[in-house]
């Protein structure tokens, strides 16, 4: 039997991926470039007893979802920069809290309103710091339609796994771009759901470290009573502000992603085996450094790519062992340097970190990669 | 008898963390004698507020409850109605969290009609932080971040309430005890976004500031100025001067409520499909 294909936009499947994921709640509130989502999902949802809500502000759509995921509900929200800015209250509350839920933010020129309708990937360092205090922090970034669909349904799964929130941060050209995707059987992507509790209402604890790093959430209104709070909590869900107990809770709630980056952190290598130069991309910029490798391998040059599919957790440990075998880094991206960063500490100084960085609303294209790629000696 | 408070307290919880003289364990007790009266079942009530003093009652509740961050109550508190409308939805919290930060929820929440109770506990003042004034504290009144009296004017929450949209309303004193307990429990049975402001006192950042030498006489201020609805029709403007009407203020039981509606966008979508 033939698969079901479809010609969509970046965000239309977003919208469609959640659904396989078996999202059943979404709010959020309208914003360039991502509100296509709130549009297929006003649509879907209610077809499927799902619930759509506008709401008042980002704010509220972040608190409604949170709100929702307690009560068991697999939820999104969808936005862009100066919603996402909005929404890090919140998104803070979501990780301390460890409530589910998956963020999908279409990147936008910034900061502030800045270009509405132009491509960026300067939101990346937000998705980790943009939230105050020590957090975990889970970032996916899809580079075509087809890996939005696929990269939101592990987005669910992500959150659902490490009771987290987790952010799917497409750049506006994937977001708007229109491609061909072919949607996946039912049960051909696995769906994970939340970890239940096993114990009865009695003796249940929403953050008790005897099940693991992951302690399982009962849902609100299945029998099961406990508190939640913003504050530094003890395992029973109740304010603390014991050292030792902040300090363990803290450690635990980074150690669910930092402990598992091989679970959680996904890359493309390609052409790597013999590679002397490594452009290093991310998004629709991946894409012209495709060509730019394929142009300089054929003129000669020993080129690759290492397309980073999971912004964070980095994938510190592959790009420190190229670090170790290549002459240098060439890294395209749609900010003033935010991943050049990243590699730059990774790289150890073993080999150089040239990039190309562009703010002003144009993709980077080919022949400007193929240049910096020469530039390596 | 006496009434059996325990029944709805979490064990082990108290002392609640409100100093002596302060309003917001009456109005818990209100509460929880709302919630005796109407059986709720614990297990299917979510008690929802945001941040400052009164936001720490749902820690002292036994049920499903949620403290959120600061003003957020009422759209967390949506997200948990919308995703489960069959729970009870109570949201507590005070001035400042509900009018000043939380304001735009708050308005939005009347406005959709949501079958959710709101209890603000008003003391005027953000008491939690030590005093700084709030959009209820009155025009001229000492605060920490006043010094020179208060330039601003304050909301009236009853009547914001009522002109975005919810549908009961009503008001009591922390001095007038043995009513708050019917009004919550009106609110709840009430379908539709009800809200029940409680004047309450802060005598240590309210009361010290504005010249109440103690908290007896902060609480016959509440007595004083308190006038039930009824009452208040057979009085003179001149007589209402500087009076708070109490009692339930504003009933409307014709305006859909929203989850409501929503369960008829379901149908609609589903009858399309």
């Amino acid at each position: 039997m033939s698969k079901k294909v479809a010609f969509l936009q970046g965000n239309e499947a977003a919208a469609h991926g959640a659904l396989y994921a078996g999202c059943n709640f979404f709010a959020g509130y309208p914003i360039t470039p991502s509100t296509e989502v709130s549009e297929v999902l006003s649509g879907e949802l209610p077809k499927i007893g799902g619930k759509f809500m506008q709401m008042e502000d980002e704010i509220a759509a972040m608190a409604a979802i949170l709100g929702a995921s307690l009560t068991g509900a697999k939820v999104l929200t969808s936005t862009s920069g100066p919603g996402l800015s909005l929404k890090q209250e919140l998104i803070g509350y979501g990780c301390i809290a460890e409530i589910p839920c998956v963020v999908y933010n279409v990147m936008r020129g910034g900061p502030s309103t800045g270009m509405p309708t132009g491509p960026s990937q300067s939101d990346v360092m937000c998705a980790k710091w943009g939230t105050h205090g020590d957090h975990p922090a889970i970032c996916l970034v899809p580079a075509s339609v087809q890996e939005t669909y696929e990269e939101i349904i592990r987005a669910f799964n992500l959150s659902e796994k490490y009771r987290t929130p987790v952010m799917v941060m497409p750049d506006e050209i994937v977001a708007h771009m229109r491609e061909r995707v072919v949607f996946p059987e039912q049960g051909e992507i696995e769906v994970v759901p939340r970890k239940s509790p096993t114990v009865p209402p009695e003796q249940y604890k929403p953050y008790d470290t005897s099940f693991g790093d992951v302690p399982p959430l009962a849902a609100f209104g299945s029998g099961y009573k406990f508190h939640v709070t913003g504050l530094n909590k003890a395992a029973d869900g109740f304010p603390t502000t014991k050292a030792s107990l902040v300090q363990a809770e803290e450690e635990r709630q980074v150690r669910k992603v930092d402990a598992n980056v091989d679970d959680i952190v996904t890359f493309e290598e390609y052409m790597l085996d013999d590679a002397e130069v490594v452009v290093v991309a991310y998004g629709s910029t991946s894409r012209s450094a495709r060509y730019a490798v394929n142009v300089a391998r054929e003129q000669g040059i020993k080129a690759g790519m290492f397309r980073i599919k999971t912004f964070w957790p980095f994938p510190d440990k592959q790009i420190k062992a190229l670090a170790g075998k290549v002459k240098g880094f060439v890294i395209p991206e749609m900010n003033l340097g935010m991943c050049s960063l990243e590699l730059e500490r990774c790289a150890q100084g073993k080999a150089p970190v040239l990039g190309i960085f562009r703010v002003d609303g144009e993709p980077i294209n080919p022949d400007q990669i193929l240049d910096k790629i020469k530039e390596v000696k | 008898m006496a009434f059996d408070y325990d029944k709805y307290l979490r064990p082990g919880k108290l002392p609640h963390i409100w100093c002596p003289g302060c309003g917001h364990g009456i109005v818990m007790k209100g509460l929880i004698r709302a919630m005796d009266t109407l059986n709720l079942k614990k297990e299917e009530t979510a008690v929802v507020s945001g941040i400052g003093c009164a936001s720490r009652l749902p820690g002292y509740i036994d049920c499903c409850t949620l403290h959120t961050a600061h003003g957020r109550a009422a759209a967390f508190a949506t997200g948990v109605k919308m995703a489960k409308p069959e729970m009870n939805v109570i949201l507590v919290g005070g001035d400042g969290d509900g009018t000043a930060i939380g304001g735009n929820h708050f308005i939005h929440a009347c406005r959709r009609n949501i079958n959710m109770t709101y209890i603000i506990m008003n003391n005027y003042i953000y008491g939690m932080t030590g005093g700084q004034f709030s959009p209820c504290t009155p025009t001229g009144a000492k605060a920490s971040t006043t010094p020179y009296g208060n330039p601003d004017p304050g909301f009236d929450i009853a009547k914001l309430a009522i002109g975005a949209g919810a549908t009961f309303v009503a008001r009591g004193t922390a001095f007038h005890a043995n009513q708050i307990d019917k009004l919550i429990a009106e609110a709840i049975q009430h379908k539709g976004f009800s809200v029940v402001e409680i004047l309450d006192d802060c005598p240590t950042t309210y009361g010290r500031r504005n010249k109440y030498k103690s908290v007896i006489e902060m609480m016959n201020r509440l007595k004083d100025v308190a006038v039930p609805v009824k009452a208040a029709e057979k009085m003179t403007a001149e007589q209402l001067q500087g009076k708070v009407l109490t009692g339930v203020l504003y009933k409307d039981e014709t305006k859909p409520e929203y989850t409501a509606e929503y369960a008829k966008v379901i149908e609609r979508a589903t009858a399309a499909k």
